[in-house]
């Protein structure tokens, strides 16, 4: 066996290996759980001991996506083969399909909530990054570190004030509220984080665009946002991930028309506070977009850009 | 091809002076280099002439136009970056593209000059590499081809081989040169080797801390430095020093007393009286066993093949000497000093500025 100097010892690599799975296993595990109870029947989601092994079923997935009510008595029962699947499902246990529940538009409204606020703040933090890593902007520091200082305190703590001016101004449970909400609250983060990269990106790139003969708008947006793509990937994800996942706000300022999933979830219990695996089912399908984004994104994140181009 | 001329152009960060008052032209079609040591503001004389600083006061004017306050793209000039500024996201023939792009060229035309480009600087095969595979070498040259494909006027080149291994430098430094001479654009050169500059320059300016020391052509500088520091920095070795104290000099007059030796020098033009330094190059020394001359102890000797260099103690004053390497010359034996009295440079020992005599005049006063 032969030893290198920079290589990790097997043992090393067996210890590092195993401190990982132990982290995997005590994050994923709550995952795994709920992914599990989606697939439960009522009845086994509150069984104990928890069941590990259980029969599957869509159950919950079809009470997530509908409203029911109790079969009336009176009623003559419809033909078994004339009933679609998920009706068989609500039949069985006396139940009759009454519509289509609100998860579909919570869940479009998050979509249109968290992509639209990201969009934003990615437009406008790269544009005030460039700014801050570029120019002689005045009083630049004290600027920055202001910016910084949005973030000092939780974003809740001035809930009160936001649910007034919302109020006052008619953006209390409207797309627009909730965006600008959301961006401004992303905003200092992905402006610091978005100057960190800039500043790395040599500024000769654009010098040598400004040469060949354009406008440093086009420098901008041809030489430096290709090569900021990694810390703009980056960005975008912290972003998604606070809009996607953010309860507060959400529950004070959106009640209808633009309530997104995090605030509708836990209502899905329902009135008997039993229907655990439409939660969890809920709970399930809102993380895939969010995975999806990352995913797409993760070639950004791992690649380095530069290619050592620029020789220091 | 263009005429650049530089008038008064001064440039402060704050307030620190990294560029005093410069003045120079550079003529059609020349090889000029901006030589000085570290820090002493070429890089921002050329980036002020690029248009990528603005200067704090004077004029830039490119073929008698004024352009100071131009934007770099509206002066019709190239610039090659010491370490390239090659777009990494795109491949070779990408980079060579991308300054005809913005000037909305017909595809047809930017394949031919592309094609054109990249078989002068024999890239012809590197044309869809990415940036990262290249070598310094082939770098360099998309970085020179990015320049040239476009036609401009002049080339501003900021320590274009400064990245590369000291072999391959004057390769390139000879590639660089016969692309100038069968182009005959316009090229400023910036650089802090002094051997670079005076190989390849047409014409140098010396700068330091800011102020330009000397202008001329590369012969002139050498033979007639118009301050010590010029003196020092150019040649290798530099010149050698010999401190007199005290020594009376009227026009006319050329002789000089280094202790109770006579030294002589051009005859001088101009009368001064004061602390002065003897500077003479180490090939204007002859060593002799002879008596007469100034004696002298040796120190050491380096072998350079047909030549070798003498080290010689005066006083407390080393001096080396270039000589043929035929004699030899043993460690701690006295020796006698001769100078060649014809390229002799004396220099006012506090402002450190040459005086002139019949031999520096011309140059000096041109300069
Ligand atoms: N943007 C700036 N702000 C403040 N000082 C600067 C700036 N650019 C250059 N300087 C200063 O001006 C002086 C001259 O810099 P410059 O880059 O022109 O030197 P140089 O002759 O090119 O040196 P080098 O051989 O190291 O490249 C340096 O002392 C440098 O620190
Ligand atoms: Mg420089």
């Amino acid at each position: 066996m032969s030893y290198s100097v920079t290589a990790p010892s097997s043992r090393t690599k067996l210890f590092s290996g195993f401190v990982v799975s132990l982290y995997a296993i005590v994050t994923l595990a709550p995952l795994l759980w709920i992914i599990a109870t989606g697939f439960k029947s009522g009845q086994d989601s509150i069984h104990y001991p928890p069941k590990v092994l259980f029969e599957p079923t869509l159950e919950g997935y079809v009470n997530l996506f509908t409203t029911r009510t109790r079969i009336p008595s009176d009623q003559a029962p419809k033909e078994p083969s004339s009933m679609t699947w998920y009706e068989e499902i609500v039949n069985e246990k006396g139940e009759l399909i009454a519509g289509p529940s609100k998860y579909g538009e919570r869940f479009l409204n998050s979509t249109v909530i968290g992509f639209g606020s990201t969009a934003l703040c990615m437009l406008l933090g790269t544009m005030a990054a460039y700014a801050f890593s570029r120019f002689k902007v005045p009083l630049k520091d004290d600027l920055l570190f202001f910016i910084l200082s949005t973030r000092m305190m939780p974003p809740i703590a001035v809930a009160i004030p936001i649910f007034l001016m919302f109020k006052n101004l008619g953006l209390n449970d409207t797309y627009l509220g909730m965006i600008m909400l959301y961006t401004a609250v992303n905003l200092s983060l992905s402006v610091w984080l978005l100057k960190g990269f800039m500043d790395e990106i040599p500024i000769e790139y654009e010098e040598a665009a400004l040469i060949d003969g354009y406008t440093r708008f086009e420098a901008f947006i041809k030489v430096v946002l290709p090569q900021a793509i990694t810390g703009i990937a980056s960005t975008a994800i912290f972003c998604l991930i606070f809009a996607w996942n953010e309860y507060a706000f959400a529950v004070l300022l959106t009640s209808g028309d633009a309530q997104t999933a995090p605030p509708f979830i836990p209502t899905i219990i329902g009135v008997s506070g039993k229907d655990w695996p439409a939660v969890a089912a809920g709970a399930t399908l809102f993380l895939v977009p969010v995975m999806v984004f990352t995913v797409l994104l993760r070639k950004h994140l791992l690649r380095g850009i530069t290619f050592g181009a620029v020789r220091k | 091809m263009a005429e650049i001329e530089i008038k008064n152009l001064r440039k402060e960060f704050g307030e620190f002076v990294a560029v005093q008052d410069s003045t120079f032209k550079v003529e059609d079609g020349e090889f000029f280099m901006l030589l000085g040591p570290s820090g002493c503001g070429k890089t921002t004389t050329l980036r002020m002439m690029a248009g990528l600083e603005l200067p704090t006061s004077g004029q830039i004017l490119i073929d008698g136009e004024d352009v100071s306050f131009k934007r770099a793209r509206d002066r019709d000039i190239a610039f090659v970056f010491q370490m390239y500024a090659l777009y990494p996201h795109l491949n070779v023939r990408q980079n060579l593209e991308y300054p005809l792009k913005s000037q909305r060229a017909s595809s047809s035309l930017i394949r031919e000059k592309v094609t054109e480009v990249a078989a002068i600087l024999k890239i012809e095969q590197l044309l869809h590499s990415p940036i990262s595979r290249l070598s310094g070498g082939d770098r360099q040259r998309v970085a020179l081809g990015r320049a040239i494909v476009r036609n401009p006027a002049a080339f501003f080149m900021d320590e274009p081989l400064g990245a590369l291994d000291a072999e391959f430098r004057e390769e390139m430094a000879e590639e660089l040169r016969a692309l100038h001479d069968r182009m005959r654009a316009t090229t400023i050169y910036v650089t802090h080797d002094q051997l670079e500059a005076m190989q390849m320059g047409d014409k140098i300016v010396v700068m330091n801390h800011g102020v330009i020391e000397q202008f001329g052509v590369p012969q002139d500088i050498y033979d007639w430095p118009a301050t010590k520091f010029v003196a020092d920095f150019i040649g290798s070795p530099a010149m050698n020093f010999l401190q007199i104290d005290y020594q009376e000099l009227g026009a006319g007059d050329a002789t000089v007393m280094f202790k109770e030796y006579p030294i002589q020098v051009p005859v001088s033009v101009q009368d001064f009286d004061g602390s002065i330094d003897v500077g003479v190059r180490p090939e204007h020394i002859g060593l002799s066993r002879e008596a007469g001359g100034i004696s002298a102890l040796v120190v050491a000797s380096e072998y350079l093949g047909t030549t070798q260099i003498v080290s010689v103690q005066v006083d407390q004053t080393i001096l080396k000497a270039r000589v043929s390497s035929s004699e030899e010359y043993a460690l701690g034996s006295a020796i006698n000093l001769y100078f060649d009295p014809r390229n002799i440079s004396l220099f006012n020992h506090h402002s450190g500025k040459a005086l002139l005599s019949e031999g520096n005049q011309e140059v000096l006063i041109n300069g």
